[in-house]
């Protein structure tokens, strides 16, 4: 496998730069100060500090032992990002690029956000770093995510709604990419998942790569082996890519990315850009986009938020092309039901985003050996998806 | 055969002039009202049209815009669709047709076919907002095949070894971003503009347009003393989405535009006395 992205930010034909030359200088600017930093031992012992003490890695792999049984098949081991302070993944990153920000004596940071954890992950490092945070949020995601929302308020952030397109995640992020053109000179757009004009699915990896290193060591500690699977769900895909990157060279190890099959895919109403879609260029990036024959980018539907999306990371498209990570999708239907698994089994709610990778697990283990391994990346806590889950089955929280 | 692009440049710069070029959404509100509008704009004094090709997700473009786009993709308009018009449109008048096309719309109808088709129905250039000079290469080539100019922007963040490359690469024109920011922005510093249009000039024999935050006929008269063109986008679309019900909507917004022309012509003889 050679050294991805090249210099272009290509992963094959996919990835690149497709920005307005406003933009350009920051891009090019910002991937100096990163390879630079990347370089810098003092960087990143700096994220390694709070990476540890703040976020409270290493994260644990735990071995779900009720739920293999129940599912009896393969031992499935969780990894647990959903114990990260503010509960998701994305706070890995969002450590990474505030250090970034205060490097490049920016004062102000602005992201998007879709269930809300990446918001709340750049809210809470703006607090700690002492930055201007705005998020851009779809007003369709803050309904689904109220809760979500008011944490980022808690947090001293200012969350403006996007009332365009879909009002999902893909407006927050052009509305987020309007606003880093305008204010490109004081500020940094902290996007949240391996999207976007190079470097940013690059630096994001990079950032979310502890995941999988992380996991490795740890299963081998566990198992005296590698795993013969990675779980992961695919939303942009940067807990996937965190997971499965420090595996990628070891040929045994195979990777499933479950991606938000919504009512079906025969419905349409999905985000499953592997089964529905085809390469195109949206938000910087070309990539495999859910869209029509003109090129117009479709609505797309999932019962999760941080998974409802026309695109993904350009990374992933290289890998599905080059057939290293298969992707699949679970339906909305699919992914409560393991919602409710997990939490019976063992005690654990998982994030609507992490239930599709759970899904995933509940077909793949009963058909594998009791001596074979399943890792799958538990990518955040279903607290902030409770009221929502709620309200889909009638239930009156009396709030 | 000449490029009417070049050809109307090389017109107004041998008279001294400036070109106004105005810019409609195609198919806002629907792609006949386009023809009528554009005929009336260029009775009103509109040197060069660009034509906006609808998008779902046009990162570059302000509320007004982006809801001019929505309005022409709910009329049915794509890509395919306006190059169909626009031969009916050429039949009827010679003015410059420039389309201003986000790069997934084009990447979808196939760059080659899309820049041969594009020159064949009678369009003359090309810019892609999305579309800085390092991912041009294929289209580039295309275009040029095909006589089509592609046009690329410069900012005001550009640095300087950024501004003297993509004013040599540029075609038809150089299209100046006047302020750091969307399109429908307030015009903020007239200073910076005209300095940084001069290093442009520096670099090219190009004419140089300059775009965004171009509202009052103050504005045009203004910027016209500066550049070799001025483009209007969001204050035309803003006249059509407010008139888009109205029967005389190309004479209202064609009274817009002439209010406009009237300024820039007023403006630059000011400047030559």
């Amino acid at each position: 496998m050679p050294q991805f992205p090249d210099k272009h930010g290509r992963f094959g034909k996919y990835g690149g730069r497709y920005v307005p030359e406003t933009l350009m200088p920051a891009l090019l600017e910002l991937e100096q100060a990163y390879l630079k930093a990347r370089r810098d031992r003092r960087f990143q012992a700096e994220i390694d500090h709070y990476l540890k003490f703040y976020v409270g890695r290493p994260t644990p792999l735990y071995f779900a032992e009720k739920l293999t049984r129940r599912l009896g098949g393969a031992k499935i081991y969780l990894k647990r990002e959903d114990l990260c302070h503010t509960g998701a993944h994305k706070i890995n990153n969002t450590i990474g690029q505030g250090l970034l920000t205060r490097r490049m004596k920016k004062q102000r940071v602005i992201a998007e956000t879709g269930a809300g954890q990446h918001g709340v992950a750049v809210a809470t490092v703006a607090a700690l770093f002492g930055l201007t945070c705005e998020i851009y949020m779809g007003t369709e995601d803050m309904q689904r995510q109220a809760l979500n929302v008011f944490r980022m308020r808690l947090l001293g952030a200012t969350v403006t709604g996007v009332n365009a397109g879909s009002r999902t995640l893909k407006d927050a992020i052009s509305e987020a990419m309007r606003d880093w053109t305008t204010h490109v000179r004081t500020t940094h757009y902290i996007l949240g998942s391996v999207l976007g004009a190079h470097p940013y699915p690059m630096m994001i990896r990079d950032f979310q790569s502890v995941i999988g290193r992380e996991a490795r060591r740890q299963v081998l500690a566990a198992e005296g082996r590698l795993p013969d699977c990675l779980v992961a769900c695919v939303g942009g895909g940067s807990n996937s890519l965190g997971l499965f990157h420090p595996f990628l060279k070891d040929r045994t190890v195979r990777m499933v990315g479950v991606e938000a099959g919504g009512l079906g895919i025969e419905s349409g109403k999905h985000a499953a850009r592997f089964a529905g879609g085809r390469p195109g260029v949206l938000h910087g990036t070309m990539t495999y986009l859910l869209q029509d024959d003109d090129g117009q980018i479709n609505l797309t539907h999932s019962v999760s938020a941080g998974l409802d999306y026309a695109a993904v990371g350009p990374e992933h498209s290289f890998y599905r092309d080059a057939g290293r990570i298969r992707y699949t999708s679970a339906t909305d239907e699919e992914a409560l039901a393991a919602f409710d698994l997990l939490s019976r089994e063992e005690g654990i709610v998982p994030a609507l985003e992490s239930a599709h990778a759970i899904a995933e697990v509940v077909k793949l283990a009963p058909a594998m050996k009791a001596r074979q391994v399943i890792v799958v990346n538990l990518s955040g806590r279903g607290d902030k998806d409770v009221q929502h889950v709620a309200r889909l089955r009638g239930v009156p929280l009396g709030v | 055969m000449t490029n009417r692009l070049d050809s109307t440049f090389e017109r107004l710069r041998a008279n001294r002039k400036k070109a106004l070029i105005a810019y409609v959404m195609a198919g806002d509100p629907s792609l006949p009202d386009t023809e009528a509008l554009v005929l009336e704009l260029e009775r009103a004094g509109a040197d060069i049209i660009e034509l906006g090709v609808p998008f779902s997700d046009p990162i570059a473009d302000g509320p007004v815009i982006q809801k001019a786009a929505e309005r022409a993709l709910r009329s049915g308009t794509s890509l395919r669709r306006i190059l169909t018009a626009v031969p009916a449109l050429r039949a009827k008048t010679q003015i410059p047709l420039v389309l201003m096309a986000y790069y997934n719309t084009i990447y979808a109808f196939g760059e080659s076919a899309f820049c041969r088709q594009a020159v064949e129905a009678g369009v003359d250039g090309l810019i892609v907002p999305d579309m800085p000079p390092e991912e041009a290469d294929l289209l580039e080539a295309a275009a040029s095949r095909a006589g089509l100019r592609l046009i690329f922007l410069l900012a005001p963040t550009s640095t300087p070894a950024r501004r003297a490359a993509i004013a040599r690469r540029s075609k038809g024109f150089i299209y100046y971003v006047s302020l750091t920011g969307i399109t429908g922005a307030k015009l903020a510093d007239l200073e910076e503009v005209r300095r940084n249009v001069e290093k442009i000039r520096q670099a090219t024999e190009t004419p140089v347009a300059v775009g965004f935050g171009i509202a009052t006929a103050q504005d045009v008269s203004q910027v016209a003393a500066i550049a070799d063109g001025v483009i209007v986008g969001s204050a035309i679309v803003r006249q059509i989405g407010e008139h888009q019900h109205d029967p005389h909507l190309p004479e209202r917004v064609g009274a817009f535009v002439r209010s406009l022309k009237s300024a820039m012509t007023h403006g630059q003889v000011e400047v030559r006395a």
